[in-house]
């Protein structure tokens, strides 16, 4: 074991090549598996009309390499139910998957009045125990659903089921429909046991299965607000859901429901009533909107509010689309007001970070909204990937149409969805949807992440524990960005490495005042004095490093 | 002493992790080890996430990634295959594999599964410079985070020590420590001049220095060929007195090699860790070493100095517990009252071993509950009034609900930076302890103040 000393340090730069990297992140692995890898790590271009090459995605993950993927039930109750704060939500099942996703997200919320409720401080298990495994965990989940009700009489429970329920065949489905009739409050229930997918995805399209099965459309109510919008895919890490808030109410934009950062039951019921669906985060969340299109007629545009551009952009396509003078201008004077102060900061920090590189493994979406606001102070993105998305994600929806359907996405109910009878409203007339179009307005469109990275760049999917060191040793980012599990790992190898799941207790991110913070955050852990006391040797000169793969 | 009904069906705030993940912490205090899951991928990365938060260091846990298919057919095939993927990539010393609630639902015979994969590929086991492999069946079903940790530990002396010579080596197996804790107990040991193994050791493991250069598999660690030789050992020594009766380390290596077993509590406070010192005056043939002594004298003192301040303060201490044992154990002696003493564990022994380190020194012993949630220790506290919790960073919202300090103590501390540096055990340990604890109450009393004194 070799302890940092300032002795250790001398600078030292190398050429990379994309191809011979590749080739050493597959060298150590047996034939079979590297075959597999192979078409998970993809050497970015470009062609002449913006196609980027295949990559292999939503695959299982090969046993025994280090994933930094979660399960099915992880991605239906910590990701999309988790940040709701009135529903009470129990997990069936042993102690430690409930104990596990017990407030370790960092979702924000704020409850509307000073009594408003919150769960989300409480993780409620049915803490199974031999004899339920060997009977039947039935009667003891029936129990818990009448302890959560008798302690908090929530509007609604719900019920996420793990690993062994699913293997000793409970029908957690039809306590819950027993135990709604009996206490006359909204209570069902998710099977999404870990096993059941090749990550967390999974379990995002079986949580909106069972929000739109079980609450969308509940209540009718129409809010007031000129224009009125729903957000998806928005979890309010660090406070961003606060942030974009803010924006849309100056822009005099009424937020119906997000979907599910600092959420309630009621947003979710009367969710369908609003006129657009706004898409944030792609991978967890485009199946509600497809049903609620199809269902309701409200039309679903993809967003991002990461990124000072980006906001911008996004509030002018929202603009747009409700096709208001009156709108568009509010929207112009917002972002008028908004952005001094950001380039201001933005032309500071980016004199100091110019050319710097970052990686990016993370999520469904972030890997993708986080290198606009590195490229807002300069910075390159050399290497990106996701953990759990699918090839839409990266390549872009155009590629829907080819994808192999396997064994684990079969496992996943797709619900069969019709308009309607009565409250079937299309918010657009086909007239006015093809007009838009024709224009270059673009509806249920999505170009993935692949479109936005440079030629020669490294594209990940599922990188592994062993790859990220690889990864690490070769490129000598200057920021590495992923999630908790591999922080430490990321930092004992001297790069500074920053978290966006839970943004290292940071945030916001989103929006103009979140870019900010985001610059001053990245200024600060890239330009800081410590590395130069812990900073592996290739980093003295990182902008040498940056030269080869990606110009 | 009251002994209620769970008064609860379902659990509500657990005061217990699961099983495995006390068995990846002790498969990480063994030299090369990579800890291993048999089961869907969604345990590992949950426990990886969670061990991380708490030691700020690296945490490589592996899975064999199960799927439906093989819920259904078994899993046999995927755990071997990551094996052979675990031992390709880290070239480890050991692999422990333990079984998650899928694998035990499905009844998947690991060990056997072992067995064949050492049968069907010895080249690939010699390639790769011939790990040892270790099992261990934790359902997290039966049992939480502790027994894990102790099945692991004792999975491992039963699978891997052999009959040897005699050696003139001891054996200290101290239970789920902190790293600070095991380094301090390292040095105790060699201030004694004892040769000897301790496992687990996560001293350097999970809290290791910056580094030139990353090693995938972080050094430090009980070596193996120690563990294997401790068949031989002269007197094993053991940590928890709520282990008594059940199958552990020490246990194992005094049916087999009718290794002398010296069980104690775990040593937090001074009579528990003046037990500890006269096991290793009686091993070593020697006095206590003289910087040790004095660290005691300073003890004593410090008592005396802070009793005023905290005489009579009421307490809840929750935890592991061996862990809440020990506290207990250390609060009464320096004039705490500890009103309840709670833990998620249910080993059944709790009570009578808070009662037998408290007897002489309480008027009346305190409420003792096992296999209880925060909610439980919630509804129990309230009427008791606290004015001080001790544990881990699960009871903070009960704090804050009450107004009283909360001492974060054991695992997990999340919301505090260095909380894997806690020293609990021995005379520093406890030193470290009651300074914390004065200060706590120091602070609340000045917050309280309406006049804000900076003189008390
Ligand atoms: S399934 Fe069992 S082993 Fe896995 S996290 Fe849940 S309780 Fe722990
Ligand atoms: S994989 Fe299964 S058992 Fe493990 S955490 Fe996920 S739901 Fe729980």
């Amino acid at each position: 074991m070799k302890v940092v000393s300032k002795e250790t340090i001398s600078p030292e730069v190398e050429p990379i090549d994309p191809a011979a990297v590749k080739q050493e992140l597959l060298r150590k692995v047996p034939t079979k598996v590297a075959r597999k890898r192979a078409k998970q790590i993809v050497i970015n271009s470009l062609a002449e009309n913006q196609d980027v090459p295949e990559i292999g995605a939503n695959t299982r993950t090969i046993p025994g390499i280090i994933t930094q993927r979660g399960c099915t039930y992880a991605g239906c109750k910590g990701v999309v139910l988790g940040p709701t704060r009135d529903i009470v939500n129990i997990t069936h099942g042993p102690i430690g998957c409930g104990f596990y996703s017990w407030l370790t997200r960092r979702n924000q919320t704020r409850a509307q009045e000073p009594a408003g409720e919150n769960f989300m401080t409480y993780c409620f298990s049915t803490d199974m125990q031999e004899e339920d495994i060997v009977f039947g965990g039935e009667k003891k989940l029936r129990a818990a659903i009448q302890e959560a009700y008798d302690l908090f009489k929530p509007k609604a429970i719900s019920v996420f089921s793990t690993c062994p329920v699913g293997l000793i065949g409970d029908d957690v489905h039809s306590v819950t429909r027993e135990m709604k009739e009996q206490l006359g409050i909204n209570v069902f229930a998710f099977s999404c046991e870990g096993y059941k997918g090749v990550s967390q995805s999974a379990g995002h399209h079986i949580a909106n299965n069972g929000l739109f099965t079980h609450i969308v459309g509940l209540d009718d109510t129409v809010q007031e607000g000129k224009y009125k919008i729903n957000l998806l895919g928005e979890y309010n890490i660090g406070g961003d859901a606060f942030e974009i808030d803010r924006i849309l109410k100056d822009c005099g934009i009424t937020l119906v429901a997000t979907f599910s950062g600092n959420s309630s039951y009621d947003q979710f019921a009367n969710s369908h009533t609003a006129d657009l669906n706004t898409i944030m985060c792609h991978r967890s969340i485009n199946y509600v909107a497809e049903m609620m299109e199809t269902k309701f007629g409200i039309p679903w545009i993809k967003i991002n509010f990461i990124g000072a551009e980006a906001s911008a952009k996004t509030l002018r396509k929202i603009a747009n689309y409700f096709e208001d003078p009156e709108l568009i201008e509010r929207v112009e004077e917002v972002i008028a007001r908004e952005m001094p102060e950001v380039i201001k900061v933005r032309d500071e920090i980016r004199a100091r970070c110019q050319g710097k590189l970052a990686m990016l493994f993370v999520g469904g979406s972030r890997a993708h909204h986080y290198q606009e606001l590195f490229a807002e102070i300069g910075m390159k993105t050399i290497s990106a990937g996701y953990e759990f998305a699918h090839r839409d994600d990266y390549e872009g929806r155009h590629v829907l149409p080819n994808l192999k359907v396997d064994a684990d996405s079969r496992n996943i109910e797709e619900l069969e969805v019709h308009p309607d009878p009565e409250r079937y409203r299309p918010r657009k007339s086909a007239e006015d949807l093809a007009r838009m179009q024709e224009n270059g307005f673009r509806f249920k469109d999505y170009d993935g992440m692949m479109r936005e990275m440079a030629a020669g760049t490294l594209v990940i999917d599922d990188i592994s524990q062993y790859e990220t060191e690889r990864l690490l040793e070769i490129y000598k980012p200057a920021i590495f960005c992923a999630g908790i599990k591999e922080k430490f790992a990321v930092q004992k190898s001297g790069i500074p490495m920053k978290q966006l799941h839970s943004y290292d207790s940071g945030g916001p991110y989103a929006g103009f005042k979140g870019a900010i913070n985001f610059y001053r955050e990245i200024d600060r852990m890239v330009n800081s004095q410590i590395w130069t006391y812990l900073k592996a040797p290739w980093q003295e000169n990182p902008e040498l490093a940056a030269k080869y793969a990606c110009d | 002493m009251r002994a209620k009904p769970q008064p609860y069906v379902s659990t509500t705030n657990a005061c217990k992790l699961c099983k495995p993940l006390g068995a990846c912490l002790a498969f990480r205090g063994m030299e090369g080890a990579v800890p291993f899951l048999h089961g869907s991928q969604g345990c590992a990365t949950y426990m990886r996430r969670y061990v991380i938060s708490h030691f700020r260091e690296p945490m490589d846990i592996a899975s064999s990634s199960l799927g439906e298919k093989h819920a259904v057919y078994g899993g046999g095939p995927n755990l071997k295959l990551g094996l052979k993927n675990v031992m390709a990539k880290y070239q480890p010393g050991l692999i422990g594999i333990a079984t998650t609630c899928l694998t035990e639902t499905i009844g998947d015979d690991v060990p056997m599964l072992v067995k064949e994969f050492v049968r069907d590929f010895p080249e690939v086991i010699q390639e790769h410079g011939s790990p040892a492999l270790v099992s261990v069946s934790t359902p997290s079903y039966s049992g939480t985070h502790m027994e894990g940790f102790h099945a692991a530990v004792a999975a491992a002396v039963a699978q891997l020590a052999a009959q040897g010579l005699p050696h003139d080596g001891i054996a200290l197996f101290p239970g789920f420590v902190s790293p600070a804790d095991t380094r301090y107990l390292k040095e105790i040991l060699a201030d004694f001049e004892l040769q000897a193994t301790v496992l687990p050791d996560i001293s350097l493991t999970l809290d290791a220095p910056a580094l030139v250069e990353y090693e995938t598999l972080p050094s430090g660690g009980t070596p193996i060929p120690a563990i294997r030789a401790l068949g031989g050992s002269r007197a094993a020594i053991e940590f928890g007195r709520t282990l008594e009766g059940q199958s552990s380390a020490g246990k194992v290596l005094h049916d087999r090699f009718s290794t002398p077993l010296h069980a104690l509590g775990m040593p937090i406070g001074l009579r528990e860790t003046d037990a500890f010192f006269s096991v290793l005056e009686a091993l070593s043939g020697r006095g206590t070493p003289v910087n040790h002594e004095l660290e005691r004298g300073r003890l004593i003192d410090a008592y005396v100095d802070g009793h005023k301040y905290l005489f009579g303060a009421r307490a809840v201490v929750y935890g592991e517990e061996d862990l809440v044992t020990g506290l207990t154990a250390f609060l009464a002696e320096i004039g705490v009252r500890p009103v309840l003493c709670a833990s998620g564990g249910r080993s059944g022994r709790l009570a009578e071993a808070i009662r037998d380190v408290t007897q002489d020194l309480l008027p009346e012993p305190p409420l003792v509950r096992e296999g209880v949630d925060f909610y439980d220790i919630a509804e129990e506290a309230e009427a008791l009034e606290p004015e001080i919790l001790i544990g881990n960073s699960k009871g903070y919202h009960l704090a804050r609900k009450w107004g009283v300090p909360i001492i974060r103590v054991g695992f997990p501390i999340h919301d505090r930076f260095g909380g894997h540096r806690t020293l609990h055990l021995g005379y520093r340990g406890a030193q470290s302890l009651l300074d914390r604890i004065v200060n706590a109450r120091l602070e609340a009393k000045q917050e309280a103040s309406p006049v804000g004194y900076s003189y008390i």
